[in-house]
């Protein structure tokens, strides 16, 4: 409200105690208020998933962490999530190393290498892909991709069966597999992490580039040694954007992927499971009970994202220096 | 740097203005899709003609997505008829439909299968403390197995033989067992592919009820709405094993008859022990029900099939889905309609079924359920 | 970035003016010999996956660029070539898959995407025949979409706000820990959570609002993630200008840091947008579907389209799959006339800076 004179040589960044005009109050209360409404809701959905969970887990009759099936529904119920982490860490992780550079790159074509002309449109799309419901993404592969990959599939065990990895167990099996499903998952976060990285690649200071372009460095230099290192909390923070909706993606895994309580080092078998998947193939015809152990199952989806933040918080807390605000 | 003022607000009124105009633009809609090219069944028409409203109201319902088709067009006819009622079936599934209708969010439920006791206890709460839950029989449909075996059609098999197909014991099409069955067809050595579901349905759970019931101890399991055999590969709902077993040769699967005649499928005709093998028709699941007994107490009225019937014509593999409401202490403002639209559909809505793949049920439990529905309360 | 590199090489280099450079048509000369290499030795070699005569032709057109220009620039130069061609390599890549799901969606369509499949809803229509349309399922996407959005925006963009201009100490910590483990909830915990608060112990009945609760709780993550971001990138030095004239903070977040950053936070908010959109499972549990409109979201039973491709999918007829792609169609126009929205206001309101 006033712009009293006397305080215009106060310290920027740090708030607290400079703090006395009205408006400043007014808007430090509504931001603050916001945040702390966002932890009574986390706390609220934490408190009640913990709730079901414990009621869950404590009637159930085969070991939570080990068991491979899921029967919740029966009597005794038998239930356990190993291959559902397995299968959802898994796809997110072939998910994770396909897009990742790949997103990068287009995230770089579009701010650093296309021609404006075509720069501004191709953004454009990418930003829309990013909208396409996971629904289409599902109808999408089951129809198109799995016979596509069917190819691909074959050539990985012809190759590179020795890896253990890429054998199939039974060759000429539909590729309804966590290795397709991870790739469709690829290209479902490819825009959104294009998108976020591309924003940040457009923050980079224009001097920073300038400086290394005058000291003779080549466009990628320009990009290796001041683009990439500036952009790097923005990266980790769109990769985590792109890896939370690949961990808790339902329909596209549920319409391509062929589930069974398996787990096997062979990506290629249509075998596995995720999280995400279960609760939706196994929700429809779930009691009261069948519910809860479901929303165990997704509590521990929770503690996943969990660990894989805190990992990303980490790194990007190393490299403070190179963000652009001090907050 | 130049700063603009109000920023925010005016980003806020372009956004509202769009907005606003976004829904004048299409606050045009009808629900009125009868002058639309959509060719209603001759049958369903000619039953919507004699259709006794019962008090008007909104209807939420929600479960079995085996009836769900059926239900349709037992809506779309009744909501004809009876202006001023709107229905409302979701199919999420029978589970789904319970639990619903138990927390009392629903006016019934439509299930593949009959409450469980428990089920029936917890019912009390939202029956008003004085009645519970009921399973009434209203349509029931044969479960077909379709398969994609190019060169072969005709495909005979018996139940210790589909048992142990989809259990991974006979993995290959030219098993002696399945040529013993076929003797004139020319049966390729390529993988069968078994395809089961991989969500929870009731489909499978009647489907692995036949097994237990006719296969005897090829099926070793218990049975249940979860696929439990090890092997196979599974898809996601009726459609997409439906789908899979049509764009994969060599491969077999189970779903509801209409699936099957929705993507020209051919299906296994069952030997049963009867003069001969049984084909997957609404008919011959008629026949089956037919033969039901009774299980259920008081109202209840929920059937057992006999599975291992070797009755000229009776097809096993069949499913019977019920819908679920309490007996006494229904909710006064969902009562009227939900007694119009039962007695509808357990009247004059049992014509035309057997045109959608689905089998009405007999006339003996038929008029139980009639009668049942008039004492609803 | 078009005139890049007017080579001012440092003076441990070689020195200035002696450079060689490859023609301009280098690159695609090398593009076209690696194709056709590929093609001599996959039809040679008997290779029947197409995919394969891609990926020789891709390292054989990257080796070769690398080889030729180190030749002839040198190594500098040709890890630079080696770069510019991977980016474009990921950008081809890329498109192929999203190209083709594009067209396949738009192909399928149009098939029954016509005035009337907008402006009628699902009332009468049997399911397993044609006929019907979708307008109930606009009108509670619009309605759902644009209430969890009120709610879910400005606790999002002010929770940002928050964690980057204020934030010190323990509750910011605690914020933004909060806020990762947000980002992980699946969908259908969102829905039961609300269905279990908000429909069976305060007893309110199945609504559009109901829906519209969870999806905020989706959606407020997205919004405080990207806008955070984005905030973070606003440079530090004109904060510190427009305090130091004397403008309070708050105007300096209001007309400064939030006008500078105004494209980012748009894009993050389309890309919430875009996600809750698409949710099915929220909508199943909390707003029920209808086959008819209702136009009040505060109280009934309404549909939605991710629903409605949903409930369409699971019929499983001819029919229905036409349907079903047509309601996708128009989700994706919907987001897509948003996102021309949220662009042009971006591009307006955004001050004019150095930036590209």
């Amino acid at each position: 409200m006033d712009t009293t004179p006397t305080d215009s040589l106060a310290p920027p960044a740090p708030a607290g105690k400079t703090v006395t005009r009205a408006g400043d109050r007014v808007f430090l209360g509504l931001s603050r208020g916001s945040g702390i409404l966002l932890l009574v809701i986390m706390a609220a959905i934490a408190v009640f998933l913990t709730v079901r969970t414990i009621s869950a887990v404590s009637q159930d009759h085969g070991n939570f962490l080990t068991t491979f099936e899921w029967n919740a529904d029966n009597t005794p119920p038998v239930f356990g999530i190993a291959v559902l982490a397995y299968g959802t860490v898994v796809s997110s992780v072939i998910a994770m190393v396909i897009a990742l550079p790949v997103s990068i790159g287009i995230a770089l074509f579009i701010s650093h290498y296309a021609p404006r002309r075509v720069a501004s449109p191709l953004a454009y799309v990418v930003d829309l892909l990013a909208a396409v419901p996971s629904i289409v993404y599902g109808l999408w592969g089951a129809l198109y991709l799995v016979p596509h990959m069917q190819g691909l599939t074959a050539w990985l065990d012809q190759y590179l069966g020795w890896t253990v990895v890429f054998k199939q167990s039974a060759p000429g099996t539909a590729a309804r597999s966590l290795f397709t499903v991870g790739i469709l998952l690829a290209i479902m976060i490819i825009p959104i992490i294009t998108n976020v990285s591309r924003e940040v690649f457009r923050q980079v200071p224009r001097a920073h580039e300038e400086a290394a372009l005058a000291l003779g460095a080549t466009r990628w230099e320009v990009v290796r040694m001041s683009v990439l290192p500036f952009a790097r909390s923005g990266i980790v923070s769109a990769s985590m954007l792109g890896l939370g909706r690949a961990l808790g993606e339902t329909m596209a895994v549920a319409t391509v992927l062929s589930s069974s309580p398996v787990l096997t080092a062979h990506i290629l078998d249509p075998a596995g499971g995720t999280f995400a998947q279960n609760i939706a193939s196994h929700f429809g015809e779930a009691t009261d009970f069948g519910r809860d152990a479901l929303i165990a199952s997704g509590l521990v989806l929770f503690v996943i994202t969990l660990l894989v933040n805190g990992a990303a918080r980490m790194i990007i807390a190393r490299r403070k220096e190179y963000s652009g605000a001090a907050a | 740097m130049k700063l603009q003022r109000k920023s925010g607000l005016r980003a806020l009124a372009v956004g509202a203005a769009a907005v606003s105009g976004a829904l004048v633009l299409t606050a045009c809609g009808s629900d009125n899709n009868s002058g639309s090219s959509s060719p209603s069944t001759g049958a369903s028409n000619a039953a919507a003609g004699s259709i006794k409203c019962g008090s008007k109201g909104n209807l939420l319902a929600s479960g079995s997505t085996a009836q769900q088709n059926a239900v349709n067009v037992w809506v779309k006819n009744y909501m004809q008829a009876c202006p001023g009622t709107q229905i409302n079936y979701k199919g999420t599934g029978s589970g789904a439909g319970v639990t619903e209708f138990l927390q009392g969010s629903t006016a019934f439920a439509g299930s593949d299968s009959a409450l469980k006791p428990d089920q029936i206890a917890q019912s009390k709460k939202v029956c008003g403390g004085t009645g519970q839950a009921i399973d009434l029989p209203m349509v029931g449909g044969p479960i077909a197995v379709g398969y994609n075996l190019p060169g072969v059609s005709n495909l005979v098999l018996d139940a210790p033989t589909l048992a142990k197909i989809f259990n991974g014991k006979i993995v290959k099409w030219n098993d002696p067992a399945i040529a013993k069955l076929n003797p004139s067809a020319k049966l390729p050595s390529t993988a069968i592919q078994a395809f089961h579901r991989s969500d929870e349905s009731g489909t499978t759970d009647n489907f692995t009820k036949y097994l237990i019931g006719a296969a005897g101890s090829e099926w070793p399991y218990s049975g249940g709405k979860a696929w439990q055999a090890k092997g196979g590969q599974s898809a996601q709902g009726s459609s997409g094993v439906a789908a899979q077993v049509k764009q994969t040769a060599g491969s077999i699967g189970y779903f509801e008859l209409s699936y099957a005649t929705a993507g020209s499928i051919p299906t296994v005709a069952v030997d049963t022990g009867a003069s001969q093998p049984v084909q997957a028709s609404s008919d011959n699941a008629s026949k089956m029900i037919a033969d039901a007994k009774v299980v259920g107490t008081g109202d209840d009225l929920s059937l057992k099939l006999d599975y291992a019937t070797k009755a000229d014509g009776a097809y096993p593999i069949t499913l019977v889905t019920y819908e679920i409401v309490c007996d006494k202490g229904n909710k006064s403002a969902t009562l009227g309609a939900t007694k119009g639209f039962l007695s509808y559909i357990a009247g004059s809505g049992q014509q035309g079924l057997s045109g959608q793949g689905y089998a009405p049920i007999p006339a003996e439990i038929n008029a139980k359920v009639r009668s049942t529905i008039d004492a609803l309360s | 970035m078009s005139a890049v590199v007017q080579d001012q090489p440092r003076s441990d280099l070689r020195p200035p003016l002696a450079h060689r450079r490859l023609p301009r048509w280098a690159p695609a000369a090398v593009a076209v010999a690696a194709v056709a290499v590929a093609c001599g030795i996959g039809a040679g070699a008997g290779l029947s996956s197409h995919l394969q005569w891609g990926l020789i032709a891709l390292i054989l057109f990257v080796v070769g660029t690398y080889a030729l220009t180190s030749l002839v620039e040198g190594r500098r130069q040709a890890k630079d070539r080696v770069a510019t061609s991977l980016v474009w390599a990921c950008f081809i890549l890329a498109v192929v898959p999203l190209y083709s799901l594009i067209e396949t969606t738009v192909a399928k369509g149009v098939k029954v995407l016509d005035g009337n499949f907008l402006t009628h809803s699902m009332g009468g229509v049997i399911t397993t025949g044609p006929g019907g349309g979708v307008y109930h399922a606009i009108i509670g996407t619009l309605e759902q979409v644009g209430l969890a959005s009120l709610m879910a925006v400005p606790i999002g963009l002010f929770t940002a706000i928050y964690l980057v201009e204020y934030g010190r100490g323990r509750l910011a910590k605690a914020v933004t820990f909060f806020v990762d483990v947000m980002t992980g909830i699946p969908s259908i915990v969102a829905g039961l959570f609300i269905l279990a608060f908000w429909i069976i112990i305060l007893g309110f009945g199945y609504s559009g609002f109901a829906g519209s609760l969870a999806l905020a709780i989706l959606m407020m993550p997205v919004v405080v993630r990207s806008t955070e971001e984005m905030l973070k990138l606003v440079p530090n030095e004109l904060r510190e200008a427009s305090l130091a004239l004397g403008v309070p903070k708050w105007r300096t977040i209001l007309k400064v840091v939030l006008p500078t950053s105004v494209g980012g936070i748009l894009t993050g908010v389309m890309l919430a947008v875009a996600r809750i959109a698409g949710e099915t499972a929220p909508v199943l549990l909390l707003v029920f579907g209808n086959q008819l409109i209702n136009n009040n979201p505060f109280s009934g039973a309404q549909s939605s389209l991710p629903y409605y491709v949903y409930e369409q999918y699971a019929n499983g007829n001819d029919a229905s799959y036409d349907r079903a792609w047509a309601a996708a169609l128009v989700l994706i126009a919907f987001v897509m006339i948003l996102n021309l929205l949220a662009r042009g206001l971006a591009r307006w309101k955004a001050p004019k800076t150095s930036g590209r």
